[in-house]
């Protein structure tokens, strides 16, 4: 056993510290305010090449581990950042999984050296109004026509459509219904998305608003069987292979989230003086503050635990699942009782803990709901009957 | 042109100190160290000079625990070619740390050696100073200007109510104030990188040196917490206070 922390590891933290030191929380409630994404902090990130860390370094990436990028993820939130400045990397950071393991040379030495320069945007499309956590039940399709896919059918909670140049997007090349079983028969395209036939709408939503978040309609978009990831019918489990890792990186987004809750709370449990003394001095103020920091801990070692496996090549289910799950919850109990630290403060903008509040809840929403991770624990872990 | 910058492990600026409840220094347990600023500043001027192909190699020198390794990491991190570690367990002091310089110097034989102008921490501002002396080197000190021009170094210093510039010969050594440049950060390319320069660590009784330390800190005091303001009711009240009790007009 051993929790020594690489001299790399620190290095990291410190120089995306620093870069994250230049956009202050009053940055990050300006962007969200005016629903306008962070190009700055974006082309700040991208400069000093943290965008590329996870992508192989044979395609211009730095060929780090999960470890690596969730550390990054992790810093970014707790700046203040929170999920606009995480969500902004997020799927350049991660995104492109499928691509780096199932596309074509051709297709990586398109495409993944211009995510890893920041330069091309990708938005992820899975979710539809009627398939949500049921991934299986969508129902936008894409039918082959000669050398193109034509993609008829509607997205919905695309993040970034509005910006990104092309889409991630999952698609049935074959019904349900005719499927052999209900995971086959999906496709993964990676399609253009700023086209006639694609209509983009934003969604009016809590939080996170600088970075948009839209419903995405299809009215036959002809997508080049070259832009087909992998092999045609397999795309639902190209998505399964990248979850562990997905999953690590949201933890340490709310864990992060959480850090930059706690900070904000203790200072001002330090300096309001009501009745003649800080309030952090009566222990009913005081206790949650330290919960929140064991929660958080502890969310932390599960995430460092899940990440370290995954970077071995090991099975790490369990683990990345409990991080989430233990990660979104200490984030929002922290987020909350940070608000409550504040009191009538924390209601109001100027003390940024109402934004950390708002991102924070999402944590438990998506992309994965808490629920869902209780079924695989209860199912996978402990071998209850699945529910559903 | 090799340059030299020695660079010092402190208590990172944003942590709030805290002195040791038996006053005989500052608690340094579990506080996040770094880069001393000035010295950041030292190595970022130093990878200016080679990328604008005037230095050939840039080396950084620590004088400190083995711990002092996360912090030239640091500068391998930002631009420095290798790095060298002067490794002790002693609590060393101006005087010890510009010796073993002194005696790195004599091998590395640098024709420029940047330090920050003082540390953080100690604020003693002589650790240049005692290295120009020890090694006979011209000096610049302050600098918020540094141009190298054939064997000379111009060099424009920071002083009380102005600047003054002064043109010293190489080898030199150059301290540099707040002003001189705005450091980079480092980015994940030059961290990868970092990790296969080279790091190498001598004692100091390799360079026989002793850095046994000359001057003994009797006691730390926090400095006294500011009391609540008062109103006064007159000018002449406000005078009376100044002058009697502040002290500051007469
Ligand atoms: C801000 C935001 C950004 C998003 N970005 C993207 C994106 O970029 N790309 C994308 O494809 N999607 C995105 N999503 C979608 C997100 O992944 C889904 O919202 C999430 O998967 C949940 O799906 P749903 O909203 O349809 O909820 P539903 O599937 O309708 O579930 C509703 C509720 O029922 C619960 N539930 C359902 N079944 C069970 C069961 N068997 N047991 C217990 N509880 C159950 C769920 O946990 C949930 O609480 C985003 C969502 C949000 C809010």
């Amino acid at each position: 056993m051993d929790f020594q922390i690489e001299d790399e590891h620190e290095l990291i933290r410190d120089a995306v510290r620093k870069v994250c030191a230049d956009f202050p929380d009053e940055y990050w409630a300006d962007k969200d305010k005016r629903h306008e994404f962070p190009w700055e902090f974006y082309d700040a990130m991208a400069a000093g090449g943290w965008i590329g860390i996870a992508i192989p370094e044979a395609y211009g990436g730095s060929g780090r581990g999960i470890t690596e990028a969730s550390i990054v993820l992790e810093e970014v939130a707790a700046s203040g950042a929170a999920m606009n400045g995480a969500t902004a990397l997020h799927l350049s950071i991660f995104g492109m999984h499928p691509v780096v393991k199932y596309g074509t040379d051709a297709m990586k030495q398109a495409y993944l050296p211009r995510v890893a320069s920041g330069d091309l945007h990708v938005a992820f499309g899975v979710t539809e109004p009627d398939a949500g956590t049921d991934t299986t039940s969508i129902t936008t399709s894409a039918r082959l026509e000669g050398d193109q896919y034509i993609v008829r059918g509607r997205k919905v909670w695309t993040t970034k459509a509005l910006i990104a140049e092309r889409v991630l997007l999952l698609v049935r090349t074959t019904p349900k219904e005719k499927s052999e079983r209900r995971t086959d028969g999906m496709t993964l395209l990676l399609a253009e998305l700023q086209r006639p036939e694609v209509d983009i709408s934003p969604i009016d939503k809590v939080g996170r608003n600088a970075v948009a978040t839209c419903e995405v309609v299809y009215d036959d978009l002809p997508v080049a069987v070259a832009d087909r990831v992998g092999e045609e019918g397999k795309g639902f489990r190209y998505l399964l292979d990248g979850l562990n890792a997905e999953r690590i990186l949201i933890a340490a987004e709310a864990l992060g989230i959480g850090r930059a809750a706690l900070r904000r709370a203790v200072a001002y449990a330090q300096d309001r003086v009501v009745f003649g003394r800080p309030i952090g001095q009566n222990q009913g103020v005081a206790f949650p503050l330290g919960e929140a920091k064991m929660r958080l801990d502890a969310a932390e070692l599960m995430i460092r635990k899940a990440a370290w496996l995954l970077d071995q090549g090991q099975p790490c289910g369990a683990e990345a699942n409990m991080a989430k799950w233990l990660a979104a919850d200490a984030s929002f109990q922290t987020a909350d009782q940070a608000m409550q630290t504040h009191g009538g403060f924390g209601y109001a903008s100027e003390y940024h803990v109402e934004r950390y509040w708002r991102e924070a809840r999402l944590m438990r929403i998506a992309p994965i709901s808490q629920e869902m991770i209780l079924n695989y624990v209860t199912e996978h872990v402990l071998e209850l009957p699945k529910s559903y | 042109m090799k340059v030299l910058v020695p660079v010092k492990r402190v208590v990172d600026a944003n942590v709030k100190v805290r002195v040791k409840p038996d006053n005989s220094g500052i608690d340094l347990s579990n506080v996040k160290m770094a880069v001393n600023p000035f010295c950041e500043i030292a190595i970022e001027e130093a990878v200016r000079l080679k990328e604008a192909g005037t230095a050939t190699e840039v080396v950084a020198i620590s004088v400190g625990a083995s711990a002092c390794q996360e912090q030239l990491r640091t500068c391998l991190a930002l631009g420095a070619d290798r790095a060298i570690l002067v490794e002790t367990d002693v609590d060393v002091q101006p005087l010890g740390i510009a010796k073993a310089l002194a005696a790195l110097q004599a091998k590395e034989e640098a024709e420029l050696v940047i330090f920050g102008k003082q540390s953080i921490d100690g604020d003693n501002s002589q650790t240049g100073q005692m290295f120009a002396q020890l090694t006979g080197m011209s000096q610049g000190t302050f600098a918020s200007e540094v141009a190298i021009d054939g064997g000379k170094v111009q060099v424009t210093r920071e002083i009380d109510g102005g600047l003054q510039t002064i043109k010293i010969s190489l080898p030199a050594v150059v301290t540099t104030d707040l002003r001189l440049n705005e450091p980079r950060y480092a980015s994940l390319p030059n961290i990868m990188k970092a990790k296969k320069k080279s790091l190498d660590t001598v004692t100091a009784d390799e360079l026989g040196v002793d850095l046994t330390p000359s001057v003994e800190v009797v006691a730390v005091n926090p400095p006294a917490e500011r009391a609540a303001g008062i109103t006064v009711d007159s000018v002449e009240a406000l005078v009376d206070k100044l002058k009697n009790e502040a002290k500051v007009i007469s």
